[in-house]
């Protein structure tokens, strides 16, 4: 099933996004217990990239190597940061497995991370300015707290509570997905999708890599491929629905944009609320309700129905 | 009742197997007043508003509930089996008054996915828009939404009046069976398609029809059908509608058994 939900805010201005979309999320756990994920976009004031990755899973089985295997590599991420020229700010454990690293950097995104993913077990969650991915097992109070979400800030997020159905339950089958390798482009998906295979065997011949078997990962990584060709969020989403066919709702995200994306059976479930101050979309409304305690409008957007919103 | 799942409480507790709230108390709340009972759902949970409504209705005998703040959760008015009068002062989620037989509701805000799904008879007004699947499988009773509705709206219709003001979206009554369809605004495509009976009303643009689903005669009937709703409801003054029905050309309509059938073939 799954839930997804989005919230934009329009006047520019940084707001409790964490807690905020931590409360939409669970509202939605019934819609998907195994895992849940967030895009969150921060201020990104000092100009710096931040890449948030994965060393292991949440589940990997915890061998006698396995700690001193994370430290290794770890330091190996670090050692080819600044081998690539990156200048290395902060660096943060989130978990024993997943870290939060943040440097100046000017080169290329794409060969950053290929040669970080390029270290076994390596996964780039994330690479932006002011996107940060955070998925991990788990119910969104489990995942807000492992991550410290409380204090994030920002102008605009996305998320999504998974209930696996065609591919493993870990972090690399969790959403949302990061459009490799356009920086600070995420997306979150309800639904299946039916020319999966056909896609990404055309996408990996165009030298896109993906992570996972999840069929979701498609979306993040046609979008990449699209506005890399010169398409706005906007125009990519569009051509989406006559290119993926399957049933499907998707939010997709930028540093300034939030879109949704309904498939033309109008088969999975949106729910909008749209005023002069923000956007809320969700699975269902109670998502909606649980950041706006009031009596509020909203309405199902229909069937291919692309609606864009900048921040 | 699991510890955490404290009646009055607005956390949602889940069983182990995710399922919400497997056990409650009727909270007894409410504020009654002869045979009219007023209570606020703001901080109960979907379980126990639904168990206060069925003890007032049931138990209690009250005629007339009024419950505030029900907050968009889902599966509330669900399952009643009595005539009563029942005011909903704010927004539902999924599956508000599903499977209800009997009952006069008002929903002062928007229901969401299934609303009415399976209604058997009563009178469902909804003041705001309503999500996918209204009136789903509805087999009697009037539902009159004043919004829009979503995607296959009146979807396996057996009987009753599903009425919009606004428009409606695509595989709107899907395989209807029986019943009338009236649509206010514009619908979306595949209207009617794989229908094998009943009638849709539209007043404005149609995006396409869908499978054996054609133009139908209008008839004085059909004028009466439309005008006396309007009126009942108070929806004012009914545009000008179109007719659609059943082309009867998609399923097999004779009665023939498969032996007879062969020595016709």
């Amino acid at each position: 099933m799954c839930g997804i939900a989005g919230i934009i805010y329009r006047d520019g201005a940084q707001h409790p996004i964490g807690d905020e979309m931590t409360r939409m999320l669970q509202s939605m756990k019934h819609r998907g217990p195994d895992s849940t994920g967030y895009a969150l976009y921060g201020n990104g004031e000092n100009g710096d990239l931040v890449m948030r990755y994965k060393l292991a899973d949440a589940n990997t089985p915890r061998d006698f190597d396995f700690t001193d295997r994370l430290r290794r590599h770890r330091t190996e991420v670090e050692s080819r940061l600044a081998s690539l020229g990156a200048r290395i700010g902060e660096v943060d454990e989130e978990t024993p497995y997943a870290f939060r690293v943040s440097f100046e950097y000017g080169g290329d995104l794409k060969l950053l991370a290929d040669f970080v993913e390029d270290i076994p077990d390596a996964e780039v969650l994330s690479l932006g300015r002011t996107l940060e991915i955070v998925k991990d097992l788990g119910d969104a109070e489990t995942v807000h707290e492992q991550y410290g979400l409380s204090s994030f800030r920002g102008t605009h997020a996305i998320g999504h509570v998974r209930m696996a159905t065609e591919s493993e339950v870990d972090i690399a089958g969790a959403h949302p997905y990061w459009a490799y390798p356009y920086s600070d482009v995420a997306v979150v998906h309800n639904g299946q999708l039916t020319n999966y295979f056909m896609w990404r065997r055309r996408l990996e011949r165009a030298g896109r890599r993906f992570m996972s078997e999840c069929d979701s990962e498609i979306i993040a990584v046609y979008l990449a491929q699209e506005m890399s060709e010169g398409a706005t969020l906007e125009e990519a989403m569009h051509k989406s629905l006559d290119e993926l066919d399957g049933v499907f709702t998707y939010i997709a995200v930028t540093k300034d944009e939030l879109g949704v994306a309904k498939d033309e059976l109008a088969a999975k479930p949106l729910v909008l609320y749209e005023s002069d101050d923000l956007v809320a979309i969700a699975s269902e409304e109670i998502a909606i309700r649980a950041i706006l305690e009031r009596e509020i409008d909203t309405y199902d957007p229909y069937e291919r129905e692309v609606l864009v919103w900048q921040r | 009742m699991p510890e955490g799942a404290l009646v009055g409480e607005r956390r949602i507790t889940y069983d182990a197997r995710g399922l919400a709230e497997p056990f409650a108390d009727v909270p007894k709340v409410s504020e009654i007043d002869g045979t009219h009972a007023r209570f606020d759902a703001q901080d109960l949970t979907t379980r126990t508003i639904n168990l206060e409504l069925r003890w007032l209705v049931y138990e209690m005998g009250m005629t007339e509930v009024e419950i505030d703040n029900p907050g968009s959760k889902h599966s509330l008015g669900v399952g009643i089996l009595t005539r009563c009068k029942i005011t909903f002062n704010g927004s539902l989620g999924y599956f508000g008054c599903g499977l209800i037989d009997g009952p006069e509701v008002h929903i002062t805000g928007r229901v969401g996915w299934s609303a009415c799904e399976n209604m058997m008879s009563g009178v469902v007004v909804v003041d705001g828009n309503a999500g996918s699947l209204t009136g789903a499988a509805l087999r009697g009773g009037d539902l009159v939404v004043k919004g829009r509705v979503g995607a296959r709206s009146g979807v396996d219709q057996k009987g009753g009046t599903l009425i919009t003001l606004g428009s409606a979206g695509s595989m709107t009554g899907f395989m209807m069976q029986r019943g009338r369809i009236i649509i206010g605004g514009d619908v979306g495509p595949g209207l009617g398609d794989s229908m094998y009976d009943g009638t849709i009303y539209v007043a404005g643009k149609v995006k396409s029809l869908g499978i054996d689903c054609v133009p139908g005669e209008w008839t004085d009937v059909d004028t009466e059908l439309i005008e006396r709703k309007f009126r009942i409801y108070g929806l004012g003054s009914p545009p000008e509608f179109q007719k659609f029905v059943c082309g009867k050309v998609l399923y097999n309509y004779d009665t023939l058994e498969p032996s007879e059938r062969k020595l016709v073939l």
